[in-house]
């Protein structure tokens, strides 16, 4: 019987999975997906509690998520090109100008 | 009654705006020196009426709200006025000191660039001192604190073109801002510490009538009291932060002698008095500022000795004198302390624009010679005494009255000072000592100006000498009237000991100012006791230390001119200390600029209270320092931002969820 | 069916979000007025902005003492909401005043940086009139969207680029946090509505100790902390504020600060006020450190610039304290704070947008030597602003610290306060330095004669007059800030 702490935990695991890489990974393309598994698990969560509390809230929610995700993710790859057209690499770790 | 009361500061507040925003369009000298003179007249004049009423009123103390300005739960702070016979005497002698150097400052700054500038700053500034003076609670006090504060950087900046100057301005800049620190540290402090005991209150009235609530010499109150004396330290320029009163000579001489002269530098000792219900509840923060006030005192007196630029001999004079009002403060002479500064106010403004009508002089004659050697150089001076006859006769009076010859009106006042030095239930003999000795080295130093300026033979280079002229009759003018205060502004305040032989002449100072002090003295049982006879002795004494000092001044710079190179070659590293300042100044630098030797220094400075300027640069270097590493967390790598935020994260919840 | 229709209707309350309504709709019109408009051609595109924030703010205000709700419980415009609105459509409005010659001068005169900022005001409006967490976090995107677009929006500018794709990157993963943070709450309470939380709070006790819902309090707190720029979620603030165009600078140290602000106070005080214990011990540590890091951070700075930037995270800390207070006197006190907070930094923003040249290199200490000789109004309006910063009386910066740290006092809190005294005299070091350097330092050789621009200098003079106003006679806005509240 899976119960909703195995959602509860599951989901947990993906954000936290999420947040190790962010601070890992170099390419910024690949640390917004990372942000964007943060997203789902939080989706995850939101629907099963949303089934569990047998409360439509959560799901409404999620669809928000994914609508403000979609348009997040399409403010950030045309900032991640402009950024390459100027410097021809998205390495996360040569973002260093601004310093100090 | 009082309703207009914010005539007074109002007035100069328009002659600034007028000034500064149509100063430059305006052009003509004599129309911007005009607006600027009638501006503060105008408040000299409603100042007069409102003393004269004062005086006749029964009712000595009269606070007037302009308009509200916060309110905070139970705290009510209000633009408020208040009037009472310390701050009557305060706000004449400032409006009557302003209008008459405004009015010499139209002669002496003639031809000046940014003149409509000089103008719009000194009736600004004269706007901020009419506010700290006439604020009727502490906040206000603290926007005119601020207010001069700025004027008086501005002012010793005037001539930005200098470096000296512009660096001058910075250094008073600088080390004000610790005192101002201080000042609303202390401010915070009480409002709190009222604020528990049920009174939420920063308006002076208040703060005199329940000081009481407050634990009688304890901690707190301690604290509180050193906190505003920090304050006036800065602002006043007392050991340790005096040094940017010598630099700050840099400014145009009208400025030395109403802002770091006459009104300004005071405004700790007015602080003081203000609130001397709440010093007085704290004798260890008196005792401090007796024993600060007595030493800087003596301190400038020394550095004084060896001077030979003639504002500077005058600026550590001040320095010196503030010491004296101080010393007032610090053993429950308050009377005293207010009657120095308004009698030094007098005759040190008359010195100080003195020693801007030879400088003028001076200036003039190497102008026309095409020389440039320094106007201000009392070597290059000497018997000027028949070419600038008015000049020397005011300059005369003034330092007689300086070196408390008798009847002149510094005799009274100081000599008050150091009765109470010695026999107030605060005092002590080595108060006295400090301040007799203080005394001897003033009359020495200020006669050696004196001789070496107007006597002996003329050093002027031949090519210049024939050429120093008389100040015109708008600079002499100020001169003479302020002379004729320095000589008998005195008698307002004629001790009752020498008072009842003359036809029992009042004690005026101390009948008009009795409602502020005399309460607090009774209360904590201040007072000075002893004979008569004693009196007169001690009179005596210090009629003979001045007589001392110069007739010493007289046999090595008049009889005997080869004397003090003899002593100089006898004792040349002490003199050149002296000469040196003490090398204050050249230890700040080596601070700041070796912080190598910080440590030691460190250490070096927690046991000696002398330096604790030194102390405020260590400070100012380690917050510095700390910032500078703390900067370099700042990596600009993503990653190490992402991470802080997820350890944030991680610790607020492993603190609160975990525990 | 219809029955359907007519619950829907019945919530339907276009009363309740008229301003943003107004300003999303002017918005749309913008964009459609750039597509036609011939490229290079913005000072019209910027009218109409001021226009619609304009006619916003007047049904806003029209709003007054008439709280609107409607949409469920999702939105509600009391004087709360038209306060933070007010204080949004202020700051987008000195913004739009400043932006048009510096656009030009930094060569992209482009129209849809006007939309943007009208967009992002949007956000920043449905945040402080949410009574919704969903409403809280559509407007929070709509906000922050906008804003990484116009911190990266000099596009062939690395360090445009480089501002924009750290905040997005950083904005985006604290939104992860953020909404962890809602959906934990949203499992404990039942509801994502304001009131109903803290309805169920109230109701169960034990529930506010309930793990789950405090790791849902933080994580969410931190969402809207990172907005903010709270010490340690602030390291974003320096690099992106200095990155991006000055304007946007300006804006974003007022008006998204501002908007965070609102929803976190609403969020604590309606629904989470059952757990006072926790988060305003929290705060309290994060106030602190956010005042020193801030301050002792800017000490070193030479660019004036990034020097601002971390004093905004200094001030930010300030305004955490009045929060930490949590009565009466604090909380409006904050209200007031956003507001006087608002008007110096974008007017001393403003003279840095005069003072630069192209590219910017020039907006360093040195760069102002002389200043106050060379252009002395000027400098004066500037001191003006820097002196409020500091928080010397008489000034907006001054009253608005002095009711926060009596807030603080009030609530028993005088550690804190006396560390925020402490702070500010700290911060006097830096600000002072600057205005050392505007009078006592010599200018440089090539100082160039700075053109007034119209739209600039306005905003400075209203900034500075604002500034005054709320110095000398704070009591007004203080009082509405008290009727926004209570």
């Amino acid at each position: 019987m899976i119960t909703i702490t195995h959602y509860m935990v599951l989901s947990a695991i993906l954000f936290s999975m999420g947040t190790v890489g962010v601070l890992t990974r170099r390419n910024a393309i690949v640390v917004f997906m990372c942000v964007e598994l943060m997203l789902n698990s939080v989706n995850l969560t939101f629907i099963a509690l949303s089934s569990h509390l047998g409360n439509m809230d959560g799901q409404i929610f999620v669809f928000f998520i994914m609508t403000v995700a979609a348009a997040e993710a399409a403010v950030g790859l045309a900032l991640m090109i402009a950024y390459f057209r100027n410097r021809e690499s998205i390495d996360v770790e040569e973002f260093s100008l601004l310093k100090w | 009654m009082y309703d207009k009361l914010w005539l007074i500061p109002l007035f100069p507040f328009v002659g600034f705006l007028i000034n500064g925003l149509l100063g430059k369009k305006i052009k003509n000298e004599k129309v911007i020196g005009a607006i600027g003179t009638l501006a503060i007249f105008s408040s000299f004049v409603v100042s007069c009426k409102y003393f004269l009423q004062l005086l006749e009123d029964s009712n000595k103390v009269h606070e007037v709200v302009v308009t509200s300005w916060m309110s905070v739960g139970q705290l009510q702070v209000d633009w408020g006025l208040l009037l009472d016979p310390l701050s009557a005497l305060m706000i004449m002698n400032v409006t009557g000191l302003a209008t008459l150097i405004t009015f010499y400052s139209i002669g002496y700054m003639h031809g000046e660039e940014g003149y409509f500038r000089f103008f719009s700053y000194l009736n600004l500034f004269s706007f901020a001192m009419l506010m700290l003076v006439l604020g009727s609670n502490a906040l206000v006090m603290f926007v005119g604190w601020e207010g001069v504060g700025l004027c008086s950087y501005l002012l010793i900046g005037y001539y930005y073109e200098k470096k000296s100057a512009s660096d001058a301005g910075k250094k008073a800049f600088v080390v004000n801002r610790v005192g101002d620190f201080g000042f609303l540290l202390g401010l915070f402090l009480l409002f709190w510490s009222l604020g528990q005991k049920g009174v939420w209150t920063i308006r002076f009235t208040e703060i005199a009538a329940n000081a009481h609530l407050l634990e009688n010499g304890g901690l707190i109150v301690t604290i509180i009291t050193l906190c505003f004396f920090l304050g006036a330290t800065g602002k006043s320029a007392q050991i340790p932060l005096y040094t940017w009163l010598p630099d700050a000579m840099e400014g145009p001489t009208p400025v030395s002698a109403l802002i770091h002269a006459a009104t300004m530098v005071t405004a700790g000792v007015y602080m003081i008095a203000r609130m001397n219900g709440l010093f007085a509840m704290a004798p260890d923060t008196m005792m401090v500022i007796a024993i600060v006030g007595g030493a800087t005192a003596l301190f400038a007196a020394t550095i004084g000795l060896a001077q030979n630029d003639i504002k500077r001999v005058l600026a550590y004079s001040t320095v010196s004198q503030l010491g004296y009002m101080f010393l007032a403060m610090g053993v429950g002479a308050f009377t005293a302390g207010i009657f120095h500064l308004l009698t030094h106010a007098f005759f040190k403004a008359c010195l100080f624009l003195g020693s801007g009508s030879v400088i003028h002089g001076m200036h003039h004659a190497y102008h026309h010679a095409h020389l440039d050697d320094d106007p201000q150089d009392m070597r290059n001076m000497g018997g000027l005494r028949k070419k600038m006859p008015i000049t020397f006769y005011t300059f005369l009076f003034s330092t007689l009255a300086i070196s408390g010859i008798p009847f002149f009106s510094a005799f009274f006042s100081k000599d008050e000072i150091l009765w109470w030095s010695l026999s107030s239930t605060r005092g002590h003999w080595a108060l006295w000592l400090m301040g007799a000795l203080a005394a001897l080295m003033t009359a020495f130093y200020m006669f050696r100006l004196v001789f070496m300026t107007f006597f002996g033979e003329q050093k002027t280079d031949a090519r210049a000498k024939d050429h120093i002229p008389e100040s015109p009759l708008v600079i002499t003018l100020p001169l003479m009237i302020l002379a004729a205060l320095a000589t008998f502004g005195g008698l307002m305040g004629v001790p009752h000991v020498l008072g009842q032989y003359i036809g029992h002449f009042p004690n005026a100072i101390e009948n008009f100012l009795a409602p502020i002090f005399e309460h607090t003295q009774h209360l904590h049982h201040i007072e000075a006791h002893g004979a008569a006879a004693t009196e007169f002795t001690f009179m005596g004494i210090s009629v003979g230390i001045a007589v001392v000092g110069i007739g010493l001044a007289w046999l090595m710079y008049c009889k005997k001119p080869q004397l003090p190179g003899l002593i100089v070659a006898k004792f040349p590293a002490l003199h050149r200390a002296i000469y040196n300042k003490w090398y204050i100044d050249e230890f700040y630098d080596a601070m700041v600029v070796n912080p190598t030797k910080k440590l030691g220094t460190t250490l070096w400075l927690i046991f000696d209270v002398r330096l604790v300027d030194g102390l405020v640069n260590g400070v100012a270097w380690v917050v510095k320092g700390s910032g500078r590493a703390l900067r370099y967390t700042q990596t600009g790598y993503t990653h190490n931002y992402a991470m802080s935020m997820v350890a944030g994260v991680v610790a607020i919840i492993a603190i609160y969820v975990f525990n | 069916m219809e029955n359907l229709v007519q619950t829907a209707m019945q919530n339907v309350n276009f009363a309740a979000i008229m301003p943003s309504l107004v300003l999303a709709c002017f918005g749309m019109v913008l964009l459609l007025i750039n597509a036609f408009s011939r490229r290079g051609a913005t000072a019209h595109v910027a009218l109409i902005s001021l226009v619609a924030l304009l006619t916003s703010g007047y049904t806003a205000v029209m709003g007054w003492n008439n709280p609107q709700a409607g949409f469920a419980g999702h939105a509600v415009l009391d004087n709360y909401a038209i306060f933070f609105t007010i204080i949004f459509l202020i700051a987008a409005g000195l913004t739009i005043l400043m932006s048009d010659s510096y656009l030009k001068r930094e060569g992209y005169p482009v129209g849809e940086y006007y939309t943007l900022i009208v967009f992002s005001t949007v956000g920043a409006m449905l945040m402080a009139s949410g009574t919704d967490l969903m409403t809280i976090f559509l407007g929070l995107e709509v906000l922050s969207v906008s804003l990484y677009v116009l911190a990266g929006f000099f596009r062939g500018q690395l360090r445009s680029n480089e501002a924009g794709l750290k905040y997005f990157l950083l904005g985006a993963f604290s939104t992860g946090f953020l909404l962890y943070g809602m959906a934990l709450i949203y499992g404990v309470s039942g509801t994502t509505n304001l009131v109903d939380i803290g309805a169920f709070f109230a109701a169960s006790p034990a529930a506010a100790t309930n793990p789950v819902a405090i790791a849902g309090m933080l994580l969410m707190s931190t969402g809207f902390l990172f907005k903010i720029a709270i010490a340690p979620f602030h390291m974003w603030a320096p690099d992106v504020y200095e990155g991006s165009p000055t304007p946007i600078t300006a804006f974003m140290s007022a008006g998204p600060k501002a908007a965070a602000f609102a929803a976190l106070l609403r969020i604590f005080l309606v629904s989470l006020g059952s757990m006072e214990g926790t988060w305003s011990s929290m705060l309290w540590v994060l106030a602190v450190l956010t005042m020193i890091t801030g301050n002792f951070l800017a000490l070193n700075q030479d660019n004036l610039k990034r020097m601002l930037a971390y004093s905004s995270i200094a001030h930010a800390g300030y305004a955490l304290v009045g929060l930490v207070a949590a009565n009466e006197i604090g909380i409006s006190g904050v209200l007031f704070y956003m507001l006087a907070y608002t008007f110096m930094n974008i007017g001393a923003f403003a003279v840095l947008v005069l003072v630069g040249k192209q590219g910017e290199e020039n907006l360093t200490l040195q760069g102002f030597a002389g200043f106050g000789y060379k252009r002395p109004l000027l400098a004066v309006l500037m001191t003006i602003c820097l002196f409020s910063l500091m928080g010397i009386p008489p000034s907006a910066g001054f009253s608005g610290k002095f009711f926060i740290f009596a807030g603080a006092l009030d609530a028993g809190y005088v550690w804190l306060a006396i560390l925020g005294v402490l702070n500010s005299a700290v911060s006097l070091y830096y600000y002072l330095r600057v205005m050392v350097f505007m009078y006592f330092k010599d200018p440089e050789e090539d100082f160039e004669w700075i053109q007034l621009k119209p739209g600039a200098t306005i905003c400075i003079v209203l900034s500075v007059i604002a500034v005054l106003y709320m110095g000398i006679v704070p009591s007004g806005v203080m009082s509405l800030a008290r009727q926004a509240l209570f």
